[in-house]
């Protein structure tokens, strides 16, 4: 335990504690810079996802998390920024334009979903935003001059002062890494200043912000738009990524797959947003893996125990791992998991490892224990 | 002029009238007290004060402008504080980030150039953060600064809320029972409190309250009500003498 000596103000205010943090951030960055050498194609390809998917988990941290507004429409956000590269991309717009376009017009469309949001909370909000998720997948898909409708459009690898960035090359995955990092700042940014306190505030209790002299409306809209123009960014990348885009890529499980991020990451810290990214983006190799390896590997098994049809459970396995839908289903399970028993995600999971070394044997396994919140009045609501 | 003035305020839920045309005055550096029966609409009169709810009829004056329809957020603005009867503390986060966004009224930065974190804001935090340093030292919070509500006690959670409101540097502070789920010594402490906030700080402060003890150490005033009028209007002893409230409490 490292007792924390207070003397000024910065000591709070700045963002990394103590010196302690320079090492730990300093390696964890030194690592993330040699990773493209240290690691093969394939997996350099899935830490793009991860970058790309923690971007998304921040903005949406912004928003769930530090907001209290949960969103589930959180694919259409990233589908107009996707979109917004890909039409400027093709008139020949300049990747550094249009990057910062894409983002830009993302956060207003946040901005204006925001206004109906003023008026609902909970699970009505949730319901609201799944319908503009909705909305945003069949305008493309019906706006064929602009998105090129069900066709689909195809994203040129970007091309930076002559330079081109191809999908998977290191370049694209400096910028991914590059954007990460500038995401995280102005989160940061955010949470440790007034503005950042408000939308606590706003998800705690909304009758007490407003008696502090907070503006619902303005705070409200705020979060939505940086939620989305930072999806939007991502949105920017995912286009390039993935080179092409048809609207059946932005579907309701997409943005579930966002949620999933943010509940297995953690909800009360930025970390668990890339924590979350690298399980979600991990759990496409293990389904294929499941789908490949694991009825041969179980059947082999039971045939060299002498089970009796050893050749049809093998084919049962298959079935049930190739079934439409699994991904689905194992997300269920893995939310309601993650719910009942890491509210605080894995984040929060490393939180409680940490303590324990560093107060061993002292540790309690009440210390994160949290009494419930005392009655307050719904009526101001 | 007085600092606040009700005039024939009015609040109807449907067909029941909570507050039913009351009207009375809070002059500068005094501390006036309601009480009542429950459901007399003393929290109601809060509501409508900190623009919660919005009156049915009559009018509010603070500081001789009319603020019957100004929208919630400005009444902070506008120099009112006020606690809860239920305590609305911001429960995951810490006491001082939740004395901070007291300090929201006085902020003085964009959410621009929060996002970037300009040298602005770093000194405008500087600032929000000594005034804050202030009230803690004044309400003997130091202790729990850096623990989140969630782990507080109800009493020490009273006390949070009273500085959360004082960290708006307010004109008038409504105190919605600031004694209630406090022990002997903790209401000793708010009595103490109470008439420092006045005489230090120089803050009027309208309460709702029914600790009578703590009614008759602390106050200039009584307003007493039921059924949402007023019954009596004076000194504590004025009040409790008062053969109408006799009839409200005791009955006969």
């Amino acid at each position: 335990m490292r007792p924390i000596f207070q003397t000024d103000y910065d000591q709070d205010i700045r963002l990394l504690r103590h010196p302690g943090y320079w090492w730990s951030y300093g390696t964890l960055l030194l690592l993330a810079l040699l990773t493209p050498f240290a690691v093969g194609a394939y997996l350099q390809s899935q830490i793009i996802f991860v970058l790309i998917y923690s971007i998304v988990g921040i903005g949406l941290l912004i928003l769930a998390g530090f907001t209290g507004q949960i969103s589930l429409g959180h694919a259409a956000f990233l589908a107009i920024g996707a979109y917004t590269a890909g039409y400027m991309q093709a008139r020949g717009v300049p990747f550094l334009i249009y990057l910062p376009l894409a983002a830009l017009l993302t956060g207003a469309v946040g901005a204006i979903v925001g206004f109906p949001a003023l008026r609902l909370s909970g699970i009505y909000l949730v319901i609201a935003t799944i319908a503009f998720g909705f909305i945003v997948e069949e305008v493309a898909a019906r706006w064929e001059s602009v998105t090129n409708g069900n066709d689909g459009m195809r994203i040129k690898q970007i091309d930076l002062f002559g330079v081109t960035l191809s999908r998977d090359g290191y370049g694209f995955y400096y910028l991914c890494l590059g954007l990460l990092i500038l995401v995280v700042l102005i989160a940061l940014n955010i949470l440790r200043s007034p503005t950042g306190r408000a939308f606590v505030a706003i998800r705690d209790s909304e009758t007490a912000a407003r008696s502090m002299g907070i503006n619902l409306a303005v705070y409200k809209v705020a979060a939505f738009s940086i939620s989305a123009a930072v999806t939007g960014l991502a949105g920017c990348l995912y286009a390039h990524k993935l080179s092409f885009i048809s609207p059946e890529m932005f579907t309701l499980l997409l943005s579930v797959e966002f949620i999933i991020v943010i509940l297995i990451g953690g909800v009360g810290s930025l970390h668990g947003a890339v924590l979350g990214s690298i399980f979600v983006v991990m759990v496409d190799p293990f389904l294929s893996y499941l789908k490949d390896d694991m009825p041969r590997i179980l059947g082999g098994l039971a045939q060299a125990v002498g089970a009796p049809n050893a050749a049809a459970l093998q084919e049962t396995l298959s079935a049930i791992a190739s079934a439409a839908g699994l991904k689905g289903a194992i997300y269920g399970v893995i939310i309601v998991i993650f719910i009942i028993f890491e509210p605080y995600g894995l984040y929060g999971r490393w939180l409680k490892i940490r303590l324990y070394f560093e107060l061993f044997p002292l540790y309690k396994k009440a210390t994160f224990r949290r009494q419930k919140t005392y009655v307050k009045s719904e009526r101001n609501r | 002029m007085s600092l606040l003035q009700l005039d024939e305020i009015t609040l109807r839920f449907g067909g029941l009238t909570a507050v039913d045309g009351v009207s009375f005055a809070v002059e500068r550096g005094e501390i006036l007290t309601l009480i009542g029966p429950n459901g007399a609409g003393k929290t109601s009169i809060f509501n409508m004060i900190s623009r919660l709810y919005s009156p049915s009829g009559g009018r509010i004056h603070f500081e001789g402008v009319d603020i019957t329809r100004v929208p919630a957020h400005e009444i902070a603005e506008r120099g009112i504080a006020r606690t809860f009867q239920n305590i609305e503390l911001f429960d995951n986060a810490t006491v001082l980030a939740n004395l901070l966004v007291g300090r929201h009224r006085h902020r003085t930065t964009r959410i621009y150039e929060d996002m970037l974190f300009l040298p602005k804001v770093r000194k405008a935090e500087y600032a929000n953060r000594h005034r804050v340093e202030e009230v803690i030292e004044f309400l003997d919070l130091q202790r729990y600064r850096e623990l989140l509500i969630t782990n507080l006690p109800y009493g020490v959670r009273k006390v949070c809320e009273l500085a959360r409101a004082l960290c708006t540097e307010p004109k008038l502070l409504l105190l919605d029972e600031p004694s209630s789920g406090l022990n002997v010594e903790e209401t000793d402490d708010m009595v103490y409190w109470i008439n420092d906030i006045r005489s230090e700080l120089g803050i009027t402060v309208l309460m709702v309250e029914h600790d009578m003890t703590l009614v008759n150490r602390v106050s200039d005033r009584v307003v007493a009500l039921n059924y949402g009028k007023i019954l009596a209007l004076g000194t504590p002893s004025e009040v409790a003498r008062d053969r109408g409230v006799i009839a409200a409490y005791i009955g006969a």
